[in-house]
């Protein structure tokens, strides 16, 4: 409930990361919320898009990776098609699956040995090549 | 004319009836499918990450090789489109990307490649009336809602596709063949994408309301164009069914489906088995087949 | 002169800031005579404290002095500065203003201006000028350029006065221009119309008991942190904090301190402070590049023209922090500050350990506007500002004919908009000369 903001802790390295992968600049974020008032699977997330943006520039590591936002992210660009200030957010979201997948320790998001019986004969290649890209170390 | 075609992984298993029907089509309106030779996966998605090269390999082999078959590219697939489309321009565009990934390949790819969607040639080369000249059984009274989704259209200055609030092209293409284009506010929201594998219960709420923004509006079938969307507003009705116990399912066609119907194909040879809900009825129904 | 009967074609300005320089430059130019009178001893007003203003970056007493200049040299602009209006009778046309000259205790009609007598005083005070940072003595200008530039005594800081010894200033003036024994003189003035242009105050950093009664050393107002940027201020434009002089890395802004708050001191929006809190981020930022820059604030409004642009660069491009709520409380904590605020776009607490807060305080009605829209017999709003004869339509026109009021003491304004202000009651003016 409580920041103690620091310049350290302000766009620390945790926020340039993100702004490295994703080539974008969080400092730009008015914080509107029009990527999150699109988006199609914000109904399911525990923050929208823009809160965790907010998080990752005050340098919130851990309250910005540990949401389920960006893991629900399916990539559609509704966002980024309309963000007023041209900040690519798919590309943000993308960048926090980065950081935790890119971790030394594997930190797989999907498990192909939990499927359900059936599923790998049921789902097109096409989304599991997807998936994989986007949730697996 | 021919066009360089790369049909991608799901057009030779879960949609061959896409791959087969838009062969079949293009032979009647005088254009050949010219498949790629030793094609490889499109890599599925485009990286977002800007330092992710390695995920712009695949792509850009697929274009390096179609290069040295032609100049025009072609796919069917949405994702596949998005991925091979970006790339392309990413080559043509970035200098430094364009020599890494040359150096790294071994090629001289310069990004010239033209890359089209099927519909793009219908609408450019082709031209709708010359399809509405082909009709065999226009679809008349067929009320069809185009579902664009999200990679056909987005990024909007990457894909040149359509307006991306409000596009119309595929509407032109479904009256062309007769049927009235259902317009209906989720058809540039996305399906889920690889959700269904990530989330599966998001992507199935995603489906659900493409659906029903469709059949509020008057739709009697939902037309796609990727594979993916396919599976997720198709094939996931059955999850979709077992959650909202009222809804009422409706079937999916890809638009080359729909397109051998309108031009006289044999119905039995568009793959309908491969589509979940059964079009059969419909179609019989409205006596197109 | 165009007198023509008994109407009386001059106009008095009252108060010489920017709004009151520019309304006399304009009537000046248009060929009739302006009295402009200034309670300062130099005109200029709080532009003239401003280091740079927005949204161009330009410096203010670049941009500033060319007028005060043009002012002074006007063949049509008398200036009566030093001086307060005690009286005002009459109607358009023929008013009769009373005005006290306050006693200078030098003689400007002998004095140089070559400033030997400020070098030489030996009383030390803190400069009002320079928001109690800087040096000032008891015989002063307000700035090497003033205009006019010639000195005053504040009797109340000079020894003689206070001690009866000293009178170094009498022994180093080449011209012998000190007359300790001046006394404030009356004089009368005939005028057509006047403008009132009395400009505005900050509120007083003492009244907000939550940011510290004004008692904690590095938590300065806007008009101080011009002061610390500016070349001529009292470090030179460099930035650094008034307690130990040391260069503030971590600084908080709040913007609407006493503004937008009808419960406990002033409901209305002083309009100009998200604008000066964002182009003192972004001079801080262009002076001191590791620090952080913490601004606190309610809405950002910025509806001029560049403004909103201006606001995003300074976001975007020089990574100023906004967050959006209020800060409850501000408390000396060592050599630091702590300031306990909001960032209601996370919902969370937010503290800062500052190294100076600045408070964009809200902006007042002068303390004399009330007496003198008596003495003008014109109207003032719940807060003390002039009233005009309409919100929209009429909107430097009194309730009397032949008095118009200009800038910020109509209510708060930035500069573009209080120099369009005065250009239009300039144009009253002209336009009531003409008619008759």
């Amino acid at each position: 409930m409580k920041i103690e903001l620091t310049r350290e802790k302000v766009h620390n390295e945790f926020a340039k990361k993100v702004e490295l992968i994703s080539g974008q600049n969080l400092f730009a974020c008015y914080q509107c919320g029009n990527c999150t008032a699109g988006c199609p699977v914000a109904f399911a997330m525990e923050v929208g898009p823009h809160e965790v943006i907010r998080y990752t520039l005050l340098g919130l590591e851990e309250e910005a990776l540990a949401v389920n936002t960006f893991w629900l992210c399916a990539s559609c660009l509704q966002c980024t098609s309309r963000c007023p200030k041209g900040i690519d957010i798919a590309r943000v979201m993308d960048a926090l699956r980065m950081v935790i997948l890119r971790k030394k320790d594997r930190k797989d998001h999907i498990h192909v040995s939990e499927f359900q019986e059936g599923f790998l004969e049921k789902v097109p290649q096409i989304a599991f090549i997807s998936g994989f890209r986007k949730f697996l170390s | 004319m021919d066009y360089l075609y790369f049909p991608g992984c799901t057009l030779y298993t879960k949609a061959k009836n896409f791959d087969q029907t838009a062969r079949d089509c293009s032979l009647l309106l005088g254009f050949q499918l010219k498949e790629l030779p030793n094609w490889t996966c499109c890599g599925a998605t485009f990286p977002l990450a800007t330092d992710n090269i390695m995920a712009l390999l695949p792509p850009s082999r697929i274009l390096a090789r179609a290069r040295e078959e032609g100049t025009t590219l072609t796919t069917l697939c949405s994702v596949c489109f998005n991925v091979i489309k970006r790339t392309n321009r990413l080559i043509r565009n970035d200098g430094d990307k364009r020599d890494t990934i040359n150096n790294f390949m071994e090629t001289n790819y310069q990004g010239d490649l033209r890359v089209l969607h099927y519909l793009e040639i219908l609408k450019q080369d082709v031209g709708f009336p010359r399809i509405q000249e082909k009709m065999k059984k226009p679809l008349t009274g067929l009320k069809a809602a185009p579902y664009y989704g999200c990679m056909l259209l987005r990024p909007f200055e990457e894909m040149e596709f359509d307006d991306k609030e409000k596009p119309t092209l595929f509407e032109g293409f479904l009256e062309a063949m007769g049927a009235e284009a259902i317009d209906f506010p989720y058809k540039i929201e996305c399906c889920g994408s690889f959700q269904s594998v990530g989330s599966p219960e998001v992507a199935t709420e995603c489906g659900y309301k493409i659906l029903g923004s469709a059949v509020k509006n008057g739709a009697e079938v939902v037309v796609s164009t990727c594979p993916l969307c396919t599976f997720n507003i198709d094939h996931k009705q059955a999850d979709i069914k077992q959650k909202y116990l009222d809804f009422k399912p409706i079937p999916v066609l890809y638009f080359t489906q729909l397109l051998g119907i309108a031009m006289g194909l044999d119905y039995q040879t568009l793959g309908f088995g491969q589509n979940f809900v059964d079009p059969l009825p419909l179609l019989k129904g409205k006596g197109f087949i | 002169m165009k007198e023509n009967g008994t109407f009386i074609k001059r106009a008095m300005v009252i108060g010489g800031g920017i709004a009151g320089i520019s309304a006399s430059i304009d009537i000046g130019n248009a060929g009739y005579d302006v009295i402009l009178v200034e309670k300062l001893p130099s005109i200029g007003g709080k532009m003239l404290q401003l280091s740079e203003t927005f949204p161009t970056l330009d410096c203010a007493q670049c941009t500033l002095t060319p007028k005060t200049v043009e002012t002074g040299q006007h063949p049509h602009i008398r200036l009566l500065t030093h001086s307060e209006v005690e009286g005002v009778e009459g109607k358009a046309g023929d008013f009769t203003v009373k005005i006290r000259r306050k006693a200078a205790y030098v003689d400007w009609g002998k004095c140089t201006g070559c400033g030997l007598c400020q070098e030489k005083c030996p009383s030390k005070k803190p400069s009002e000028f320079e928001r109690g940072m800087g040096t000032g003595k008891a015989i002063y200008t307000l700035s090497p350029q003033a205009v006019p530039n010639k000195p005053v005594i504040n009797p109340s800081e000079c020894r003689y006065f206070l001690e009866k010894k000293c009178r170094v200033c009498e022994k180093v003036c080449p011209v012998g221009a000190i007359d300790y024994e001046q006394e404030d003189r009356f004089i009368e003035e005939k005028v057509g119309a006047i403008i009132a242009a009395v400009g505005f105050d900050l509120m007083p950093m003492e009244t907000f008991g939550e940011y510290g009664y004004g008692a904690i050393p590095d938590v300065i107002d806007g008009l101080a942190f011009e002061r610390i940027n500016s070349a001529s201020g009292p470090t030179t434009g460099q930035i650094r904090r008034p307690s130990d002089g040391k260069v503030p890395k971590e600084v908080v802004f709040i913007q609407c301190t006493g503004s937008r708050d009808p419960e406990r001191y002033m409901p209305y929006c002083s309009r100009v402070c998200c604008m000066y809190t964002a182009k003192h981020a972004r001079l801080y930022k262009h002076k001191v590049h590791d620090g952080q820059v913490y601004i606190f604030y309610m809405d950002i409004r910025s509806t001029g023209k560049g403004y909103e642009e201006f606001i995003q660069q300074g976001m975007e491009e020089e990574g100023i922090l906004y967050l959006r709520g209020r800060v409850s409380r501000i408390f000396r904590d060592g050599e630091k500050v702590a300031v306990w605020g909001v960032d209601t776009l996370t919902g969370k607490k937010v503290e800062v350990s500052a190294d100076m807060v600045v408070l964009a305080t809200a902006i007042i009605p002068q303390g004399e506007a009330k007496g003198l829209a008596q003495k003008l017999r014109i109207h003032v709003d719940d807060y003390g500002f002039f009233t005009e004869a309409e919100r929209k339509l009429r909107p430097v026109e009194t309730d009397r004919e032949g008095i118009y009021i200009a800038g910020c003491a109509q209510g708060p304004k930035d500069i573009a908009d209080a120099v369009a202000h005065a250009n239009a009651s300039a144009s009253k003016v002209q336009a009531l000369f003409a008619k008759h």
